[in-house]
């Protein structure tokens, strides 16, 4: 897992990836790559991120990737991300496609559900919390 | 005491709590009129661990961190 302070090099990311998992036979490199559009006057994005239990669960599907012989990596933007930019993007190799076309909905799918990243639209420099687009984490309501 | 952080757009500052579950940090965060109305959904991490447990024993020094919606990507 890779945190970056603004927008994404995107394909210098996906080609030391690329390098990186090049010895391995993996059968299938899927990338997914998040990009800022521009819609609602937003100038950019913006994210925090609290990262000890983003890594813990990252962790867990590299485990749950790992049984299946596969591999995820994904790297997400810290701070403003310019419109038209990339703030996240992901990517699983594995030995066969089905596995990791399978597994790239499922981890893009959580991560949007239950990575603690807080999303906020930027409009004329300020930072406005994207509730209506945000989920609340499993379990919530907790203390309530 | 317990420290209670506050994540992303709740913008409170941390509050350092007696409390020996969570159970009674709830009843006190209850109580602020700033942050009651965020817990129904809020999720709740126990020094970085995420809980479902309201009965979990927290210890002098614990951190009890409360994440609100999340919108990553």
């Amino acid at each position: 897992m890779e945190l970056y302070q603004g927008a994404l090099d995107v394909p210098t990311i996906f080609n030391r990836w690329l390098k990186e998992e090049n010895s391995f036979n993996y059968g299938a490199y899927i990338p997914f790559v998040g990009t800022i559009r521009e819609e609602n006057e937003i100038e950019a994005l913006s994210f925090d991120i609290y990262e000890p239990v983003l890594q813990q669960w990252f962790d867990e599907w590299v485990a749950k990737a790992e049984k299946l012989g596969a591999k995820v990596k994904m790297a997400h933007a810290i701070g403003d991300v310019p419109v038209h930019t990339s703030s996240y993007i992901s990517a699983v190799f594995s030995p066969k496609r089905r596995v990791a076309l399978e597994l790239i909905d499922e981890f893009v799918e959580d991560f949007k559900a239950n990575a603690p990243i807080w999303k906020y639209d930027v409009i004329d420099g300020k930072r406005i919390y994207a509730e209506d687009r945000s989920t609340p984490m499993s379990g919530s309501g907790l203390l309530a | 005491m317990i420290k209670v952080e506050f994540l992303g757009p709740i913008g409170e500052e941390s509050l350092e709590l007696h409390a020996n579950t969570l159970a009674e940090i709830a009843t006190q965060l209850q109580e602020i009129e700033t942050i009651a109305p965020w817990l129904s959904k809020c999720a709740v991490a126990v020094n970085d661990q995420m809980t479902s447990d309201l009965s979990m024993v927290l210890k002098s020094g614990d951190k009890v961190s409360i994440l609100p919606p999340v919108c990553g990507g």
